[in-house]
């Protein structure tokens, strides 16, 4: 058989902003199926932005560019739909949804695409648990609510192993784990890109995430777009020089800021 | 700071117009003096509803421009369109009213008891527990002299209350000997029929006393049902019901109390849920208001002794052009005294809900900590929901805390589930049972949460679950 990939994730000159500023400037990336691309960044660089505009947030708005899987316009399809599409994204921070269950949502998640629902969900679930580290109780409990930082990526993992989607994107998927956590994590993302061919876009601000997880394109996403990339060995240069160098001349004006409350 | 009125809002009230006789009493054109003298029971029974018809002659029906009837929209009450349920009207449950009440209460597990009243007037006990005489439920209308129990808590004197004591059919007296444990809860089924819409709809005026001994445990569950009629069109009234339930609990006592509200389209309601705590007991309460034209719920919880608790939720989901009205008093009197308070509900179409409530911290509250929360979820455009917490401190050592949300489904919510690759419609009804489900799963009583579950699902219908597939 052949290495034809059986999915792409194709990004093309993205621009997109928030807030009538534009934080993505122009991006190009392609992630095909078995694959594990990293995509790493100082603060503010755009990589929230880029996950939330794959998905479709409300809230940001596409300034050019396509975004295609397989083909199919993303851009042109709401979030579920993206979602059906094969596409998943693991948010930085996962949101708290009162009284629903996560083992309700892997269920509808399921029948919409196709699958019987609740058993299969069930099944899946009770053993990727075992897998990711995350207590069996927190299956019938509410989404993200009362959970550890720790706990809610846990959950993210079991809910993209669940799913088993074509291309995933993981937005800072170590934050908030400790060091065991991000070895379970990290390994149960390395094994479905052999189980199932899972595509992998992992934005992230360090290195630790991806030493589990290993990379086989490395960019460096700068004021909105990526201005290197290379292979694994990008991440370890980028350990020790820091993007001092890739941030080159506009490093004053972008030290990184709080939120302006006011 | 926000405004906190100190005394208009919840405290035993006054006559309306206090400075003098008010201009007019009530007009009873219906509910005559004769309508109350006539009615069957005991002499100090008769002797009570007269004093209270009496004062109905000094008292106005309240009007929105009192603090505590804002946003009711009472002032399109019409009293004249009701009148109350002449003598003997029935004195036993008929075959089809018991199984409908033993229907209603299946949801909720075993029982201790299973009491029935339909228009006001005690039916039948049934199935009550052998407890050796701990657990007594019984009618009031044939004791030889009034029950102190009474009246002592449920003291508001509004037009409502006095028209409720002048025309009081009967009251259901349940009390538990200090120091017993009573496992299951004694479930009342309160029926309140609609009438014929050519003539005036009947009023009924439901009463319950609870009284818990010292270091006694019991539950009781009311619930306010309307029997199947004949199909009701436009907004003739179909009903009037002005429940009145105290709760009294003696020191270390525990009650689980629940009152559950599906009264039907035509009816209104006016309720009042008196409690005191004395020291050391609890109260878990649970209230569902879900059917109902306007369905008014006064809930006030006097922490008269210390280390009392007190938790207060409810549920309330309003379609149509229903109104929910929750009125709430959290009354600290006590040193280390607690009080939780959660209320959320749901707004569609054109329904409308209100939430005020009262933290009163009083002098001697040491230590006292009270917490009040309200959520709204506003489902479509033409509904609206008000919220309006208030705090009243008059003690210096205590904690309160008050929060309250109006607003539609939340965006993140929706689009997380939708992440998952969930459609809007079924995200939102996730979101929708879940904001539900949430408290209900907290109700002090099993199967409570799964009846809410199942009746925000039937009364949304079509509005949130087009998808809904039958396998859930």
């Amino acid at each position: 058989m052949t290495a034809e990939p059986a999915h792409v994730l194709e990004i093309r000159g993205l621009r997109a902003g928030v807030a009538g500023k534009e934080v993505l400037t122009g991006i190009d990336l392609t992630v095909a199926s078995g694959e594990v691309h990293a995509v790493m960044g100082p603060n503010g660089s755009g990589k929230s932005t880029l996950s939330h505009v794959l998905m479709g947030k409300p809230g940001y708005q596409i300034l050019g560019g396509s975004v295609t899987l397989d083909g199919v316009d993303l851009l042109a399809l709401p979030t579920w739909l993206r979602a059906r599409a094969g596409l998943f994204l693991a948010p930085q921070y996962p949101t708290e949804v009162p009284g629903v269950h996560l083992q309700e949502v892997l269920a509808e998640a399921l029948r919409g695409r196709g699958t019987d629902g609740v058993g299969t969900a069930r099944e899946r679930a009770a053993a990727e648990a075992v897998r990711v580290g995350l207590g069996t109780a927190l299956l019938e409990r509410a989404l993200n609510v009362d959970l550890s930082g720790g706990e809610r990526k846990r959950s993210e993992t079991l809910q993209l192993a669940v799913l088993q989607p074509a291309i995933c994107v993981l937005d800072e998927l170590d934050s908030g784990l400790d060091v065991d956590g991000l070895r379970d994590v990290a390994r149960r993302v390395q094994a479905a890109v052999g189980e199932w061919g899972l595509g992998v876009l992992a934005i992230t601000h360090y290195r630790r995430l991806l030493v589990e997880l290993r990379p086989d394109r490395v960019h460096v996403l700068v004021k909105g777009r990526i201005v290197a990339s290379g292979g694994p060995e990008l991440a370890a240069e980028l350990e020790e020089t820091g993007y001092a160098f890739h941030e080159a001349a506009e490093l004053a004006g972008r030290l990184p800021v709080p939120d302006d409350p006011g | 700071m926000a405004e906190t009125s100190s005394g208009s809002d919840g405290a035993p009230e006054r006559p309306h117009h206090a400075a003098g006789i008010p201009e007019r009493g009530i007009d009873l054109s219906t509910f005559t003096a004769d309508a109350s003298a006539a009615l069957a029971g005991p002499a100090w029974l008769s002797r009570r509803r007269t004093e209270a018809w009496e004062r109905t002659q000094l008292t106005a029906l309240p009007a929105e421009s009192e603090e505590v009837w804002r946003y009711s929209g009472i002032d399109s009450f019409d009293l004249d369109a009701f009148a109350p349920v002449p003598a003997g009207t029935a004195d036993t449950a008929t075959r089809a009213e018991l199984a409908l009440a033993r229907s209603v209460a299946g949801a909720f597990g075993p029982r201790s008891a299973l009491v029935v009243t339909s228009q006001g007037a005690l039916l039948a006990v049934e199935e009550l527990a052998d407890t050796a005489g701990s657990l007594t439920v019984a009618g009031l209308s044939a004791t030889a002299e009034a029950p102190p129990g009474l009246g002592r808590l449920a003291r508001a004197r509004d037009g409502f209350g006095e028209l409720h004591d002048a025309y009081l059919a009967d009251v259901l007296q349940v009390t538990v000997a200090a120091k017993a444990r009573i496992a299951d809860p004694v479930v009342v089924v309160h029926l309140v029929a609609e009438g014929d819409p050519a003539g005036p709809a009947p009023a009924v005026f439901p009463h319950t006393v609870v009284d818990l001994g010292t270091s006694a445990e019991a539950g009781l569950i009311e619930l306010y049902v309307t029997p199947p009629g004949p199909d009701r069109t436009g907004e003739a009234p179909g009903a009037l019901v002005v429940p009145v339930t105290e709760l009294d609990l003696a020191d270390d006592a525990r009650l689980d109390y629940a009152a559950l509200q599906i009264l039907g389209p035509g009816c209104w309601q006016v309720a009042l849920q008196a409690s005191r705590l004395g020291r050391d007991a609890t109260l878990r309460s649970f209230t569902a208001g879900l059917g109902g034209r306007y369905a008014r719920v006064r809930t006030d919880s006097d922490l008269t002794g210390p280390g009392g608790r007190t938790s207060l939720l409810a549920a309330y989901l309003g379609t149509g052009n229903q109104v929910h009205d929750f009125r709430t008093l959290q009354d600290h009197h006590a040193p280390r005294t607690e009080s939780e308070l959660l209320f959320k509900g749901a707004v569609a179409d054109s329904a409308h809900s209100v939430y005020s409530g009262l933290i009163r911290m009083r002098h001697g509250a040491r230590g006292a900590d009270a917490r009040q929360t309200n959520h709204n979820l506003v489902l479509s455009e033409g509904a609206h929901a008000d919220s309006v917490p208030n705090l009243d401190i008059l003690e210096n050592d205590v904690r309160c805390s008050h929060a309250s949300t109006v607003g539609p489904i939340d965006e993140d919510q929706r689009y997380y589930l939708e992440s998952r690759g969930i459609e809007p419609e079924v995200a939102e009804r996730l979101v929708v049972l879940g904001f539900f489900s949430d408290l209900a799963g907290r109700s002090p009583f099993a199967g409570v949460a799964g009846w809410v579950d199942e009746q925000v699902v039937t009364r949304l219908g079509d509005r949130l679950f087009p998808l809904r597939s039958s396998d859930g």
